[in-house]
């Protein structure tokens, strides 16, 4: 993030909890972070992590019950997101911070035709009449290439295939010309060359629209192609944040390393075996009093099984939650 | 390879062609051609990849190959034997020796069977064990892929995906396959996790002989285990190769599209690539395009292409490729094509057989 910029949204220690019967899920635990504006944002983690829950927090998507958002802050435009009535936050959410989720087929309406679901958010949130709604909807899907744009406002969600799909959905989260967009695994059901095409096409909508952009994936090779910055995140934790570049040189957090090491490539050497992160992912029954990947890490000590580390910085613009420096082997002076 | 491996796998002019069924009387309206014309080997001990995009029909093919569907056309052999026209009772007595894993281990594993139920099935259809000795068994299959021994009596739901993907293959390593057909198996899990499970599938390959179809739609994960990779694309193999080669000199310009559609985990490479972004999708199966398959996408597209389907030519040795740019008697045939049209238009009575 450029120093002095104004961040678009800025999240502090966020906690959100889910009550169920077998007691308390500490799915995301005090999560912070901003955004600049015009800025991709990766977010990185495995099934579980809290990367999902973390963002339907902040628009407040998540059903309660079971879900019950603990704390923290969320600043959008000088509002708290986690504070502002429904009514306002309805006015927030679509318009100005728009999302777009992994599966476009349930995201959609079978029983309208596309047209009406663009059109829908540009009748109640930007008191279009009908010929404008329609007329801003085609030039929606002429942005996001879909060809023959003004017939296809006439067809069904199940006439087009997955990848015109998820267009459709970039068209209907855009309609109101949002100013952050999250789009959550918006390529994980798609095949590699239509996701090709998806990531291919945000890159240039970022770039036409000045848009923010938090992207959600598990997919470390998605994330090196399209973000600036990344978070990864790990048991309902942010373990380490780096401008992308950094993140893939120099990576801090023990889990990063393994991830980054546990992917295959398409390019160079080919390992003859790949490396391997033991165990499972911890579950989140409390509030975690120890660092919740010391079971899975090959470097924890003492400290690490006390003690959950902060996010401490390691370089500029880069910070990691972790009592360990790969620079030199040993526990870090903190 | 001076030793001539065997071949333990031989596929040759596969097709499976499903009906769809129509209209007021649900006759028979067309076809999906799911798999069209596949050939290819399987040596023993190798791990063949099959790698393309959902709906090329590489799913159809793998369970062709057990003999899961019936032939619509060509033949399987396995080990020597003709499969393609056996009935139920040779298929069951060669069952044992071929087995699946398969993509969603929740799905499945029956969720009212106990683990050692689960893995025992398999033993109960087709051995004569005692209790004992299947118990012994039972435990032996868990050791080997790496599952406490104190789970036997645990139900599939008390585990995550990764032990789940392990009691999937215990179960079809149960009775000694020599061959198993991995269909998607790392697709549903975490990526920290499929490394733990592709680990141990090149172990039990090591320990216990065996030889692999991978279907994959993950081109780096393919990299990591095969051999030799063939590459699918509606319903016909396209390029069929070593690892290495298929890597580092893809031929198909389908290949060439595909690899480059990876993202690749490298940010400074990332953005130096220079990637091949396919326009529009995959045709349906039920209605392929005249001519090449791929001739609806392919940017190096020819006028031939659009006439004449292409073969698969073998063109250095083990490297074969179905496409018109790499046949070396392309004008030829172009020519040829060219005139019989215009004979055509000459005499527009004929017509073309």
């Amino acid at each position: 993030m450029p120093d002095g910029a104004v961040p678009v949204l800025d999240v502090r220690d966020l906690k959100t909890v889910f009550l169920t019967r077998s007691g308390e899920v500490h799915a995301v635990n005090s999560v912070s972070f901003d955004l600049s504006p015009g800025e991709l944002l990766g977010v990185v983690g495995e099934s579980g992590s809290g990367k999902s829950v973390t963002m339907m927090s902040l628009i407040g998507l998540l059903p309660s019950p079971p879900a019950q958002v603990r704390g923290g802050s969320a600043i959008f435009d000088g509002a708290d997101l986690l504070k502002i009535p429904e009514k306002q936050l309805r006015r927030i959410r679509g318009p100005r911070i728009g999302f777009v989720f992994q599966d476009p087929m349930t995201s959609l309406n079978p029983v309208f035709d596309v047209g009406f679901q663009i059109m829908e958010p540009l009748r109640k949130h930007m008191g279009m009449n009908k010929t404008q709604a329609r007329r801003r909807a085609q030039e929606l899907l002429e942005l996001v290439g879909i060809p023959d744009a003004g017939r296809r406002l006439n067809d069904f969600p199940h006439q087009f295939s997955g990848g015109m799909r998820q267009r459709v959905m970039i068209a209907i989260a855009l309609a109101c010309d949002p100013d952050v967009l999250i789009a959550d695994e918006p390529t994980t059901a798609l095949d590699v060359t239509i996701q090709a095409q998806i990531l291919d096409l945000m890159k240039r909508l970022r770039d036409q629209l000045g848009m923010a952009v938090i992207w959600i994936t598990h997919d470390l090779g998605v994330i090196a192609g399209i973000a600036d910055r990344v978070i990864v995140m790990y048991g309902g934790q942010v373990v380490e944040q780096a401008p992308v570049k950094e993140l893939f040189g120099n990576p801090q957090h023990p889990y990063t390393r393994a991830l980054l090491e546990t992917v295959p490539s398409v390019t160079g050497d080919r390992a003859p075996r790949l490396r391997v992160i033991e165990g499972q992912p911890p579950i989140l029954s409390a509030t975690p009093a120890a660092c919740s990947f010391r079971a899975r890490c090959g470097h924890a000590f003492g400290r690490c099984y006390v003690e959950n580390p902060q996010r401490m910085p390691a370089g500029s613009g880069h910070d990691v939650a972790c009592f360990w420096d790969p620079a030199t082997g040993e526990p870090r002076d903190v | 390879m001076f030793d001539a491996p065997r071949k333990l796998i031989e596929v040759s002019g596969l097709k499976i062609h499903f009906p769809i069924h129509g209209g007021f009387l649900r006759r028979r309206v067309g076809q999906v051609k799911a798999v069209d014309g596949v050939s290819f080997d399987i040596v023993e001990g190798e791990t063949l990849g099959l790698v393309g995009e959902s709906g090329c029909g590489k799913s159809t093919c793998g369970r062709a190959l057990l003999r899961l569907y019936d032939l619509t056309e060509g033949s399987i052999r396995i080990d020597g034997k003709e499969i393609g026209d056996a009935d139920h009772a040779t298929l069951r007595r060669i069952r044992p020796k071929m087995q699946m894993v398969f993509q969603d281990p929740q799905a499945s594993l029956n969720p009212r069977m106990t683990l050692s139920r689960i893995i025992g099935e398999p033993l109960d259809e087709h051995t004569n064990l005692g209790r004992k000795e299947k118990l012994a068994r039972i435990y032996e299959l868990m050791d080997a892929v790496g599952l406490n021994r104190s789970f036997a009596n645990r139900y599939p739901h008390e585990f995550s995906g990764g032990q789940r993907q392990r009691i999937g293959i215990a179960r079809a390593i149960a009775l000694n396959p020599s061959f198993i057909v991995c269909d998607e198996p790392i697709a549903a899990l975490d990526v920290s996790i499929q490394a733990q499970v592709v680990n141990l599938l090149e172990d039990l390959q090591e320990k216990f002989d065996l030889t692999y179809l991978f279907i994959s739609h993950d081109l780096s994960m393919v990299r990591h285990i095969a051999d030799r990779v063939a590459v699918m694309y509606l319903g016909r193999v396209v390029e069929l190769t070593t690892r290495d080669r298929l890597y580092t000199q893809p031929l198909h310009p389908y290949t060439e599209a595909l690899l480059s559609s990876v993202p690749e985990p490298d940010p400074s490479l990332a953005t130096l690539r220079d990637r091949v972004i396919l326009q529009g999708d995959v045709p349906s199966p039920a209605n392929p395009p005249r001519g090449c398959n791929f001739s609806t996408r392919c940017p190096r597209v020819m006028d031939i292409c659009h006439r004449l389907d292409p073969q698969s030519k073998e063109v250095a040795p083990g490297h074969f490729v179905a496409c018109h740019l790499h046949d070396p008697r392309i004008n030829e045939i172009a020519s040829e094509v060219a005139a019989e049209q215009e004979a055509h238009q000459e005499h527009p009575t004929r017509r073309e057989t």
